[in-house]
């Protein structure tokens, strides 16, 4: 009679408790920022593994996206003689939308995943606890530098999707489909805010880098030190980052964008 | 060593990147250009007794083109008439007796508010107002103007 209640029970303290780790984690992450202004180097590093590493798959993925934008929005917009207006939707739906949220997606699997991965194998291969015998905060010297690596690289990898992504919109509708050029920018530019919409895409990808690196890093550092148990915590780690950057989006768009 | 080199060079060529992109998106797809002149313009007022769906940041035209934007709209509480302040580009100067009216772009496009200038000698100036205005056409008020006035015809004829 009780036992489902129990388990019910059982289930959230355990959200709850991975949530608190989850906080404390990201508590004793940021005491590493003097380490990491200290050693610069530690931070370039994963800058070079999380971000540089990541530029060919989102520019690739943000032509493509943009230049789907440009055919799919030709086509309803035709319909209503507004083809000039196909500025304004592909800046705007990558801009608003599509950059941010995409981007983040994507990071979340190409490195968000790695970092996860990494961390579990240091962790079960017990790297961890051998920094900790060295009298090295395996916290300062390995999870800061990653987590502020992939925060910094976020807002960067969007921007450069963003742009590369209303190229390709421009490919498509103004050389292929024969928009018109003029119109296609001076709308744009006429619709798309430098405050509303370009800040607040800033911040958005800011607040997805945020959520996608803590994630990866922290399900690496509460990995099940087994072979399994990493597995898991990096299947874990890109199913958790869609749900919470997607969930998110919404929020901050509602905040954001809302009237 | 080299290899650190090597990764160094390498990231600041994606922040390098990174930023120019940033920075290009606000130069080329935003309205940052346009930004810095709606501080520095002049303040324009008019009145309207209605302004349908006029925006702040609506463009104020003159033949067509551009030279200010709607900076804010709000309502006379005594006469109950909007007050839309616009922010003109100094550059372009407007005689006193200029004509301030809604228009809607297209057929369906957004509002705007059209200036036809006048022939007056004297220009308007920063927190002046534009004495003779024409307000936005409702659609609905068009459609029951036309059915009275196609009731009216038919009427007496029956």
């Amino acid at each position: 009679m009780t036992a489902p209640l129990q388990r019910l029970g059982a289930a959230s303290l355990n959200v709850f408790a991975k949530l608190g780790r989850a906080n404390l984690f990201l508590a004793l992450a940021l005491t590493g920022i003097p380490e990491i202004l200290r050693r610069p180097g530690l931070l370039i590093r994963q800058m070079y593994v999380v971000g540089v590493l990541s530029v060919l798959l989102i520019a690739l993925s943000g032509l493509f996206v943009g230049m789907v934008l440009g055919l799919q929005g030709y086509n309803v917009l035709s319909d209503f003689g507004a083809e000039e207006s196909l500025g304004v939707m592909v800046a705007a739906s990558l801009v608003r939308e599509l950059g941010p949220v995409v981007t983040a997606l994507l990071f979340s699997g190409r490195a968000g995943s790695a970092l996860t991965a990494e961390i579990g194998l240091m962790k079960a291969t017990e790297q961890l606890s051998g920094m900790e015998m060295m009298a090295v905060d395996p916290m300062k010297r390995v999870i800061t530098p990653r987590l502020f690596a992939g925060i910094l690289s976020m807002p960067l990898l969007a921007g450069l999707f963003t742009y590369i992504g209303i190229y390709g919109g421009y490919f498509v509708g103004v050389s292929l489909l024969g928009v018109d050029e003029g119109s296609f920018w001076s709308q744009m530019q006429a619709a798309i805010d430098f405050r509303e919409d370009l800040v607040n895409s800033v911040i958005k990808s800011l607040a997805f880098g945020v959520i996608v690196t803590w994630i990866a890093v922290f399900e690496g550092y509460d990995a099940v030190p087994t072979s399994e148990g990493v597995s898991r915590a990096t299947t874990r780690s890109v199913v958790y980052s869609a749900f919470a950057v997607l969930g998110s989006d919404f929020v901050l768009t509602a905040l954001m964008f809302g009237e | 060593m080299d290899n650190s080199r090597i990764v160094e060079i390498w990231v600041g060529v994606f922040v390098a990147i990174g930023l120019g992109a940033l920075f290009l998106l606000a130069m080329e797809v935003s309205n940052l250009a346009e930004f810095r002149e709606q501080k520095t313009g002049y303040r324009l007022l008019a009145r309207f007794s209605n302004i349908g769906t006029l925006k702040v940041r609506s463009p104020v035209k003159i033949a067509g083109v551009t030279i200010g934007r709607v900076a804010a709209i709000h309502l006379d509480p005594e006469q109950y008439q909007a007050v839309v302040e616009m922010r003109i580009q100094p550059q372009y100067k407007l005689p006193d007796d200029s004509i301030a009216s809604i228009y809607t772009s297209g057929l369906l496009g957004e509002q705007y508010v059209a200036i036809e200038a006048g022939g007056s000698p004297e220009f308007l100036e920063d927190g002046d107002e534009i004495e003779i205005t024409q307000s936005a056409l409702v659609l609905e008020e068009l459609i029951g103007k036309f059915l009275v006035k196609t009731t009216e015809e038919s009427g007496p004829k029956e």
